[in-house]
């Protein structure tokens, strides 16, 4: 909000158009169709459903879903984070490869994710063998799947907080540093608190996209029931065998985690960030921030 | 280069006492080793997940030399798979990318009652398993339609279920984004006259750009590999509207690995192509960082 | 096998990243042990590994538990794993722990046989190697609205068909085989029952990845006629969808091997079971869930619908060649067809 209000900036009479757009669009194309997910869920009362939830098989899918989700969601963020300050803050050869490969798993079909996985890490692949004469076994338990969900959800922090470091640049950064801050004090103290909206949409989005996949997932676990079968596969056990309150059930919980989580990280607060939000780093020969931003106006 | 130290810590409304007393090489040694620590870390992940997979991947395709990976690849219905998923994420990238900034728009500068619940609500066609996602649009939006709207066994029902995917990422690339922009330099250019039109086009565009762009990346690579959630209400007809990781699935359930692994190599090939160009695009929009 | 802890310890990482992932592994070496990952297979007496097709599941809840009440299947515990058929073969080549296998066509049994995990005789034994029939037919809205009788009224005008996508679905195999045979068995040449194929496929609107997405589309509403396996329509219909079952005249028997795994951590125990599963209150049970029993004389308690032709794959070829010659993908009977119907009506 400044002098001028959102009203400006909000362009005043597109207010009602664009919210109309958005909602509708939103309406159709996301709250029907999860609105239509609980619903059939609950058609047949709650009592329906959550028997077909608590059965053994479908608590066992739950308690490994979450564990999946406790182990390749930080691995993820982790990682997301170390390569968005790698590309951020550094020029080096190859960065642009970096850059595409982070995205790539995307563009693989989740079954040809887990065919991949197996072709490396399965009995008759790459590393199949040598892993399991030393106990090691990837595929068909839980290193596999908790591999395929990472990877599938591999680029989501990277993507929401690079940009965002790009934005907001490295001069407070530098400027820590230069006064004697160690990088991890800087990272906390300066990087992260500026990060956290984008890092919670990061997070948020991993964690969704980790329960809800299945493509991958099914190819490298065996879908033992009770053994190694996530949510997402219990699902679609549920759909097979025309079990479908089981199935949408599930589905609600997965809502229901994915709601839990964007909770938890309150990625919807309001951040105090906006008050640390500098301008871009520009040497000390340059006007002060207010007045080198007019002239962008008339330049081209 | 820097201005006064206490000056500019208190600026940055940084405690000096929690900064001083550091000593210079300690710090750097740290640092130093923290800057081939981190990367190797990364690329050591990267390698283990992605990396070794697609190399298998590559191998596979060409397992049967140059000539199979070609017959493959140039298939009739490869081909045709192949032009409807890249034309159909193509689509949905780019009308997605624009409904995502509208939509972030809405949830970042506007105020209604709701607004949290609808913020929620975005992230949930990530958490639906592709199955649940599928069967809720084919009931929804297939023959029996309640609304009458029936996009079953039609392309259109393949970017009906794209966008329903890729929305998340379109939406949430932007928002973090433009809550974080400056909104000095919009009021500035406000108090001097602009029109909303000028504001948008010249200032917060050129902004949000990377995002916008980055999320239409993603959401293109997305759409190329999707699959369960297209496959119910699409119809998946060969040569009509069967999707390239429909058919990739078909000739792995075939025993035709190697074929699989080749359109799957073509299909990443251009997604990464596109994702370069992208990236190029993007660095037009970045300042340099003067590191 | 405790992989996870494995997994972590095998890596050198930053503190930040041991303190998150030591945090993570205790966490996880704790509910490791109360979930019950899986140990290495079989290593608990009287443990079988069933490994089978997606659709008999419900089936199996009932054998597995009718089997534990007998005094051979008393103590034996089991561990279950269904899928696409050809996806579960796979599977099993590629490592995953076995010892009875049931599958829905002969095919993916014999991709076993390359492997060295099934013997080469398995098909040796009084049933040929299967536990289970059925036959392909018509699945239409309740009262046959758009009076569905035979095979000619698929391709009359107006009417539209599902079938899965043959080249990702076993059930789409069996179903396009019953096209074929039934045409030859009507007195057709083979030049004619292709032609019927190619009818057939320009009346398909959909081909669904697999029968259940296949049935899944139906139920939505799309298309007048879906060609599913009986015991999946019966199956459905037991679960109150609002279809009527048609038995087409002619039509293929549908024949789902089975076999234990030379590879059997237990295999007294597998054995035992199979046993049962072809044992006369093992194969009642079976048509109690709509499969045809192989057992003549239990077949003979149940009142399937008689086809006025039932012919099987072998009288089409076998199905290695009928695998070759119609479904190698694009250049395959089928394909060809496709690809010659996709040229004439594929838009852009």
């Amino acid at each position: 909000m400044g002098r001028y209000g959102t009203e400006h900036a909000v362009t005043g009479r597109w207010r009602w158009p664009l919210r109309i757009a958005a909602l509708t669009y939103l309406g159709f194309l996301v709250v029907i169709p999860v609105g239509s997910v609980f619903y059939r869920a609950f058609q047949h009362g709650f009592g329906a459903a959550w028997t077909a939830i608590s059965s053994p098989d479908a608590v066992h899918a739950l308690w490994l879903t979450f564990l999946v989700v406790l182990i390749a969601v930080p691995l993820d963020t982790v990682f997301g984070v170390g390569v968005a300050l790698i590309l951020s803050r550094h020029r080096f050869p190859g960065a642009w490869l970096l850059d595409a490969f982070v995205d790539l798993p995307l563009a693989v079909s989740p079954v040809v994710v887990g065919i991949a996985l197996v072709l490396v890490y399965g009995k008759s692949g790459w590393w199949g063998n040598w892993l399991a004469a030393r106990g090691i076994h990837v595929i068909f338990s839980l290193p596999g799947i908790v591999m395929a969900s990472a990877t599938v959800a591999l680029p989501y922090v990277v993507r929401e907080v690079l940009p965002v470091l790009q934005e907001i640049g490295t001069d407070q950064e530098q400027a820590a540093t230069t006064l004697g801050a160690s990088p991890f004090t800087t990272f906390r103290r300066i990087t992260l608190p500026s990060i956290r909206r984008s890092l919670a949409y990061g997070v948020t989005l991993t964690t969704a996209r980790v329960i809800g996949e299945f493509g991958a997932v099914a190819v490298v676990s065996g879908l033992v029931a009770g053994k190694t079968q996530t949510l997402t596969l219990f699902i679609q056990d549920g759909v097979e065998n025309l079990n479908l309150v089981a199935a949408y059930a599930g589905a609600v919980v997965l809502a229901l985690v994915a709601l839990a989580v964007l909770a938890v990280v309150g990625a919807d607060r309001r951040e105090p960030t906006t008050e640390r939000r500098k301008p871009r780093w520009r040497s000390p020969s340059d006007p002060s921030p207010s007045d080198s931003e007019v002239p962008l106006l008339s330049t081209t | 280069m820097s201005p006064p130290p206490v000056a500019e810590a208190q600026r940055l409304s940084i405690s000096t006492a929690t900064l001083a007393g550091a000593g210079a090489s300690p710090r750097r040694r740290r640092r130093s080793v923290g800057r081939v620590v981190g990367p190797g870390l990364a690329v050591t992940y990267l390698s283990l997940l992605v990396v070794l997979p697609l190399a298998a991947l590559v191998g596979k395709a060409f397992s049967g030399g140059w000539g199979s990976f070609w017959s493959a690849v140039s298939a009739p219905e490869a081909v045709a798979a192949l032009k409807l998923t890249l034309l159909s994420s193509l689509a949905v990238a780019a009308f997605n990318g624009v409904a995502g900034l509208v939509i972030a728009w809405v949830l970042v500068r506007d105020e209604f009652r709701g607004k949290a619940l609808i913020n929620a609500v975005i992230d949930l066609p990530f958490a639906l398993p592709t199955i649940v996602a599928g069967l809720t649009l084919l009931t929804l939006y297939g023959p029996n339609s309640p609304f009458h709207l029936n996009v079953g066994n039609a392309k259109w029902g393949i970017l009906f279920a794209l966008a329903f995917v890729t929305l998340p990422f379109s939406v949430r690339s932007v928002q973090p984004v433009l809550a974080e922009l400056d909104r000095e330099t919009e009021e500035a250019a406000a108090s001097l006259g602009a029109s909303s039109g000028r504001v948008l086009w010249r200032i917060i565009l050129p902004g949000l750009a990377p995002a916008m762009l980055a999320g239409a990346g993603l959401a293109f690579a997305r759409a190329v590999g999707e699959y369960g959630s297209v496959v119910l209400i699409s119809g998946n007809v060969p040569f009509k509207t069967e999707v390239a990781s429909s058919w990739i699935f078909s000739l792995s359930q075939s025993d035709e690995l190697g074929a699989a692994a080749a359109v799957s190599v073509v299909l990443v090939l251009v997604a990464l192509l596109v994702l370069l160009g992208i990236g190029l695009l993007r660095r037009r929009f970045d300042i340099p960082e003067s590191v | 096998m405790v992989p996870v802890q494995i997994l972590l310890g095998t890596h050198s990482l930053s503190t930040r990243k041991r303190r998150i992932g030591g945090g993570a592994a205790v966490l996880a070496a704790a509910l490791a042990v109360g979930v019950g990952i899986p140990a290495t297979a079989g290593a608990a007496t009287g443990s079988v590994d069933l490994v089978a097709y997606s659709t008999p599941k419900p089936a199996f809840a009932a054998l597995i538990a009718a089997f534990n009440a007998t005094t051979a299947g008393k103590s034996v515990t089991f561990s279950q794993s269904f899928g696409p058929s050809g996806a579960q073969a796979t599977a099993v080549v590629n490592g995953l722990p076995s010892d009875v296998l049931n599958f829905s066509l002969a095919p993916d049994m014999n991709k076993l046989v390359k492997a060295g995990i099934v013997s080469s005789k398995w098909s040796a034994t009084p049933t040929e190697g299967m536990v289970t029939n059925s036959i392909v037919s018509f699945v239409v809205r309740k009262g046959n609205p758009k009076h569905i009788t035979n095979w000619a009224s698929l391709v009359k005008s107006g009417v539209q068909v599902i079938t899965p996508n043959p080249f990702s679905s076993g059930s789409a195999k069996w179903n396009l085989m019953a096209a074929y045979g039934a045409q030859l068995n009507q007195g057709k040449t083979k030049a004619q029952a292709t032609a019927y194929l190619t009818n057939l496929l320009k009346h398909t609107v959909a081909q669904p990845s697999s029968a259940s997405t296949a049935l899944q589309t139906f139920v939505s509403g799309e298309g007048d006629v879906l060609l599913d396996y009986e015991d999946d329509a019966l199956y459905a219909q037991k679960k109150g969808e609002a279809v009527t079952i048609i038995t087409p005249p002619q039509t293929i028997l549908i024949q789902n091997p089975i076999a234990v795994s030379l590879k059997a951590v237990n295999p007294s125990a597998a054995k035992a079971f199979e046993a049962y599963l072809l044992s006369p209150a093992g194969q009642k049970i079976w048509g109690q869930q709509g499969y045809r029993p192989v057992l003549p004389k239990v077949a003979a308690q149940f009142k399937f619908p008689k086809p006025t032709t039932l012919f099987t794959i072998d009288s089409l070829g076998g199905w290695t060649k009928v695998n070759t010659v119609f479904f190698t993908p694009t250049t395959g009977v089928v394909a060809t067809i496709e690809q010659g119907l996709g040229v004439s009506t594929a838009s852009s």
